[in-house]
């Protein structure tokens, strides 16, 4: 037992006293269980929701893109304040499983699969946005550097939109084979298991037949470190391209240096806040207490707690920097953001994101459940409105005052907007059914460390 | 081919590894050790090699990067030079800022997948492969060593039955011989 000596000042993270097996059925009772009647409550919903929204994507590209509510002046809006909020929410799954796994934080290993599941499953709803945007998405693959059989040219490798191409799309490559690689051993527990013959099939075809050989292990965890070193850079990079589609742009309110940073922050704290709504749920209905502990939650919104620190910093910081610029148009657009006719998103934004999280400082506040949900949800809707004021706030009063005008979205907006969250909950309804939610190979790694039983056996007998 | 195999199973790390020092302290080659999640020091006490992977990644991150230096300037300022808001098209250097980021990108995408591809062809793992595990519960909580060998098996459970094992299981390799 001595090798898997832990301080005793550290919390367990598995409780329950539970074995290797214990752990095993545990996380695969909700792929062999049926699923009950909340389930499927909230998967029709959200399936009626996707279905919504295709019906609405579908008008937008049949009809164009007057569908929406945007105008000569307010040339982007929802489209994009739904992207890059889906692309934000993205970043915990990857910050969770790689940044956390380089910081041996051993807490990541109950969260990190589902986590990961929340970035693939967001960033497609992201990809959507842009897509749909293109009016003809039948030539998306336009944006890729083909030869020009088409007989015009090659993709503008200056342009911030087409390193977001390469950047979306590394990450959303890269996150997938870092996700899949982690399931293989849990795919084959499953596989291992199994006797309906069907389920058996499917879990020997996705576990690509995992075997558990010592050096595959040895290969295994070199991978996952390398993948977490790139990875993490990567996390990074993407939301700094992100950011670069506004500040490479000369807009005021848009053309700062503080954006990479900023956007990253926000993204890290949007997607901890989703993390933490998905969980608080899937906890509960899929008996996990033991394994996403309170312990888990206080953690997870200590994270939320800081990055909305930071971006309060960044949000006061702008304001600073627009005033000290002495540019009078930089100067007039945080005004108006602050007190023209959008003071109601960029308030909302303030309560929502830079004053809601200041409650986490509470310890009992941030380990109950209840209170950490609401305020997963309340930062959830903060960061959507914190795009909305930087995009449209920043555009709907330009340089040309005749031109000045208001941004209202049609039920086409909308709709589409409700469906990517529909897709989004469709998606990990199901995954939430037929994967195993928790990465239970890496959880046995640290049963002996963090374990309850064996903390206690340690207590004990030293 | 080795005449026998012995199947030793164990339902704890801790015992697999004193199983496996005690094992390799014999001087008895051990086939494979299965287990159901990496045991750390496993590795080092088996002997295996240290795996190269990571260089690969490196060799294949910088294909990625010399790729996407290579394609954009092939794009940008050989093949069809354009201006684009004033920037320099004729000469990579001095484009090359706007090019930073899908030269990190690329570095990355190819570091990461081809990586990734090589792990799963060194340990043969692909849709449709078969497992390979002797036993169902390897992949749960069991830990299982594997020796191959000739002659009496004896000696060999006599050494595995010292350790705290859990079931010993010995299969023939040879056809038509009951065990």
């Amino acid at each position: 037992m001595a090798s898997h000596y832990e301080a005793p000042i550290r919390k367990p993270l598995v409780t329950g006293g539970k074995s290797y097996h214990d752990v095993s059925v545990d996380i695969v009772n909700a792929v062999e269980g049926k699923a009950n009647k909340q389930w499927w409550i909230v998967f029709s919903i959200a399936l009626i929701m996707f279905l919504w929204g295709i019906g609405c994507i579908i008008y937008t590209i049949s009809t164009g893109i007057g569908a929406w509510g945007l105008n000569k002046t307010v040339g982007w809006a929802w489209d994009i304040t739904n992207f890059v909020w889906w692309v934000g929410i993205g970043h915990a799954g990857t910050l969770i499983s790689a940044v956390l796994l380089l910081f041996r934080q051993k807490w990541r290993m109950a969260i990190n699969r589902s986590a990961e599941a929340m970035t693939i499953f967001s960033v497609i709803q992201a990809g959507l946005f842009p897509i749909i945007h293109m009016g003809r998405p039948w030539l998306a693959f336009w944006t890729l550097p083909i030869p020009n059989a088409y007989g015009s040219l090659w993709v503008n490798f200056n342009s911030p939109l087409l390193w977001d191409v390469f950047a979306i799309s590394t990450y959303l490559s890269v996150s997938l084979v870092f996700w899949w690689t982690g399931l293989l051993p849990d795919f084959a527990m499953i596989r291992d298991r199994a006797v309906k013959p069907f389920q058996k099939k499917i879990y020997s075809l996705v576990s690509f037949g995992w075997s558990g050989r010592a050096k595959d292990w040895q290969r295994f965890e070199e991978v996952s470190l390398v993948l977490a070193g790139l990875a993490t850079p990567l996390v990074l990079s993407v939301h700094t391209i992100v950011s670069f589609d506004f500040a490479t742009s000369v807009i005021p309110g848009w053309h700062t240096t503080i954006f990479p940073p900023y956007f990253v922050a926000g993204a890290i704290f949007s997607g901890f806040a989703m993390v933490q709504t998905l969980l608080i749920v899937m906890r509960k209905v899929s008996n996990l207490e033991n394994y996403i502990t309170i312990q888990h939650i206080e953690l997870m919104n200590i994270v939320i707690m800081i990055t909305g620190c930071i971006v309060g910093c960044a949000y006061i910081t702008e304001l600073f920097i627009a005033w000290y610029s002495g540019v009078e148009y930089e100067q007039y657009a945080f005004l108006n953001r602050a007190t023209g006719p959008y003071w109601w998103a960029y308030w909302s934004m303030m309560t929502c994101n830079v004053f809601s999280p200041q409650f986490m400082w509470v310890k009992k506040l941030r380990t109950s459940i209840v209170f950490s949900f609401v305020i997963s949800i309340v930062v959830n809707i903060g960061m959507w409105f914190e795009r909305f004021v930087i995009i449209v706030t920043s555009l709907h009063r330009d340089y040309l005052p005749s031109s000045w005008t208001m941004f209202s979205p049609t039920v086409f907006d909308i709709g589409i907007f409700l469906g990517t969250i529909g897709f989004f909950f469709v998606l990990f309804l199901l995954y939430s059914r037929t994967f195993p939610v928790i990465a239970q190979a890496e959880v046995k790694t640290i049963l002996k460390t963090s374990g309850d039983n064996y903390k206690k056996m340690r207590d004990k007998n030293g | 081919m080795a005449e026998k195999t012995l199947h030793a199973i164990y339902d704890d790390d801790d015992k697999l590894l004193a199983a496996v020092k005690k094992i390799k302290e014999a001087k008895i080659d051990i086939e494979e050790v299965y287990t159901p999640f990496p045991v750390h020091g496993l590795d080092k006490i088996l002997g295996l090699k240290e795996t190269r992977l990571a260089i690969t990644a490196f060799i294949y991150g910088c294909i990625g990067f010399s790729f996407a230096i290579w394609m954009m300037n092939h794009i940008m300022i050989l093949d069809w030079p354009q201006n684009i808001g004033g920037k320099p098209s004729f000469s990579f250097i001095e484009n090359m800022p706007s090019f930073v980021p899908i030269m990190f990108e690329l570095t990355v995408f190819f570091a990461a997948h081809l990586m990734v591809i090589t792990f799963y062809l060194r340990s043969k793992l692909w849709p449709f492969k078969e497992a390979e595990n002797p036993i169902p519960s390897t992949t749960d909580d069991k830990f299982l060593i594997e020796i191959k060998f000739d002659g009496s098996e004896k000696e060999i459970k006599k050494l595995i039955k010292e350790t705290d094992v859990l079931e010993i299981k010995l299969h023939s390799n040879k056809k038509n011989d009951n065990d």
